[in-house]
């Protein structure tokens, strides 16, 4: 026997074993293969389809497939509506981030001073998050404009508010704010939820430290805690940004394009659009909507990815 | 004996708490938001609760007078004399849309999150994100091809295609969510479990399935919460209204301005109260599944 054969009977046994994992690794890929076939369709082939119908000419019921470049586009960014559209998505994302990321900050630092029932606010604050936004809408409307138009309105009943000054989402200026009010209160506790997970993940030595060498409790906030809670802040303002420029029920149920536009963003343009059988422009406003969003979505994925790589 | 129970040592005692003026500012703003986030419950609840007659604005902020359930009986069973279409049917039509969706996303979402989490193959570092891109983009983008590819299949205008595009596009977060879920697994057990000679599905059935409870739990909720509350694809794909989810009939419902406030705010509280009390008795699990969203979380 060669030494080559004693090596050869040595590692037999474990050679069905070697099979069997090879044989495992082809159910493995198997398993997953169909959702990666599924997803390749229903996310890139139809991202692709969306892409090719909005430089054809299919804006009637029939079908056709003349290739028109960017006329689509050209056609969208010259209407009052789109223009309108851009305008409210601008306003609508400023308002509810800006005003989402103070109330989840405020809220989770204030949770985090070991208040007494402090489970029952934070169940309290995050609930709108379980419930539609048509729910919200329905709810906000009769909220801010109850009954028909020549109204005052609920709101301003309870704080005695002038109901010409004040005529919420009726205003074509100022309407898009009011949804912003809406979805604020759906989503702020997400925010807070972020920022709690991240305070809590800061350990209590880093903070006792700080305040044995001497440092006010503002200063601790400012220098340490704040500085920890970066991240969470990007992250809050990608999802969230990514949300708002995607929001299309709250609007929907709430008021609708409004007057004037006033209220009108891309994806209620879009069903409207679509609607009319103008499935190329509706097409259209559909790749803005996914250029946008993969402007914040795509670095994010990489760079959360890369970051996982790492470890 | 009495004595050394009823009289603890002294250092047992708390050190008297200095009085704090912030801790009442806290609470203030606490109690403030607090108000401000049920202010839409307190509205919903009493307006739903009024006679007709009794909803018009100077009674807006005012208790109900009666206790009257008409506006939820119109809301639930509709009303032939005033044309509202009520929402049974499609409270039912939303279970039956939610509970294949959930479960068939969730047994994927889980196999999906084993292969991923512990047979990484070829490929898998660009495959994974390409997966997660599916989860953010606006299904605008997506929407009219697919309206075309069901109508095709033969499953556009029932709730059999609403049910293959929740599960489709369920996929990114569920398997994101079961991923890290057995990421966390210790890679030893898969191991140990392939010496013992377990194949692919034993080592699932026996080692991570069972201690996948609360993974599960996480998902079903999310992705319960989720389809039950959707509203796009539900408006865009279901055109036959006897089989329409409850955000389509509610919105139907809340749209039509003939229809009174009363009986909108019942309709209301019908389509939120199922995602609600999942989320009053799981809501640790629905706050995980939420920053599961995040990616990172």
């Amino acid at each position: 026997m060669s030494q080559a054969d004693t090596v050869m009977t040595a590692v037999a046994p474990y050679e069905p074993k070697k099979r069997r994992v090879r044989i495992d690794r082809i159910i493995s890929i198997a398993v997953i293969a169909p959702s990666i076939i599924a997803i390749a369709i229903f996310v890139y082939f139809f991202i692709g389809a969306s892409a090719y119908i909005s430089v054809i000419d299919w804006n009637q019921s029939n079908y056709t497939n003349k290739f028109v470049g960017l006329q689509n586009y050209q056609q969208l960014f010259s209407t009052f509506r789109f223009q309108q559209d851009l305008r409210n998505t601008l306003f609508f994302t400023i308002a509810f981030l800006v005003v989402c990321l103070a109330i989840g900050l405020l809220l989770a630092i204030l949770l985090d001073q070991k208040v007494k029932g402090e489970a029952i606010f934070r169940n309290i604050f995050m609930f709108p998050l379980a419930i539609s936004f048509i729910v919200t809408g329905v709810a906000w409307r009769w909220l801010l404009s109850p009954g028909t138009a020549g109204d005052p309105h609920g709101v301003d009943q309870l704080f005695n508010l002038d109901p010409l000054t004040w005529t919420w989402f009726s205003n074509a200026d100022s309407g898009i704010f009011s949804v912003a009010l809406a979805a604020v209160w759906q989503m702020s506790g997400y925010v807070m939820a972020m920022y709690i997970a991240g305070l809590r993940a800061i350990p209590d030595e880093i903070r006792e430290a700080a305040r044995v060498d001497g440092a006010t409790e503002w200063q601790v906030f400012r220098s340490i805690i704040f500085p920890l809670l970066q991240p969470i802040t990007l992250s809050a303002v990608i999802i969230l940004g990514h949300i708002s420029l995607k929001i299309f029920d709250l609007v929907f149920a709430m008021s609708g394009h409004g007057p004037a536009f006033g209220t009108d963003v891309p994806a209620l343009n879009m069903f409207d659009t679509i609607a009319a059988n103008e499935y190329s422009s509706g097409a259209a406003i559909a790749m803005i909507l996914l250029i946008l969003v993969s402007i914040l979505i795509i670095p994010y994925l990489i760079f959360n990815f890369r970051n996982e790589v790492k470890q | 004996m009495s004595a050394i129970a009823t009289n603890p040592p002294a250092v047992y005692t708390a050190p008297p708490r200095r009085f704090n003026p912030w801790r009442i500012v806290i609470y203030a703003v606490l109690l403030m938001f607090t108000v401000f986030y049920l202010l839409p419950v307190y509205i919903l609840v009493t307006t739903s609760l009024k006679a007709y007659t009794e909803v018009n604005l100077s009674h807006m902020w005012t208790l109900p007078t009666g206790f009257s359930l008409d506006s939820f009986r119109d809301a639930w069973f509709g009303s032939e004399s005033q044309s509202i279409t009520g929402l049974a049917g499609s409270f039912f039509n939303s279970f039956e849309l939610v509970i294949p969706a959930t479960l068939i996303t969730a047994i994927i979402g889980s196999l999906n999150g084993y292969v991923l989490a512990k047979w990484q193959f070829p490929g898998a570092n660009i495959i994974f994100p390409l997966i997660l891109y599916g989860m953010f983009i606006p299904y605008q983008a997506i929407l009219i091809p697919l309206t075309r590819t069901l109508s095709a299949i033969h499953l556009y205008g029932n709730l059999y295609g609403l049910i293959l595009t929740h599960v489709i596009y369920g996929l990114p977060i569920c398997t994101l969510i079961f991923r890290n879920y057995y990421a966390g697994v210790p890679t030893e057990l898969v191991e140990a479990g392939r010496i013992d000679g377990a194949g692919f599905f034993g080592i699932y059935r026996h080692i991570l399935f069972p201690i996948s409870v609360p993974g599960f739990i996480v998902v079903l909720i999310w992705q319960f919460t989720a389809v039950w509350n959707e509203f796009l694809f539900a408006i865009n794909l279901v055109s036959n209204p006897s089989s329409q989810p409850i955000t389509v009939a509610l919105q139907n419902l809340a749209g039509s301005y003939s229809v009174q406030w009363n009986v909108q705010m019942a309709g209301a509280i019908i389509a939120a109260l199922p995602p609600l009390i999942l989320y009053i008795f799981l809501s640790r699990y629905f706050v995980r599944g939420l920053l599961a969203g995040s990616v990172k979380g």
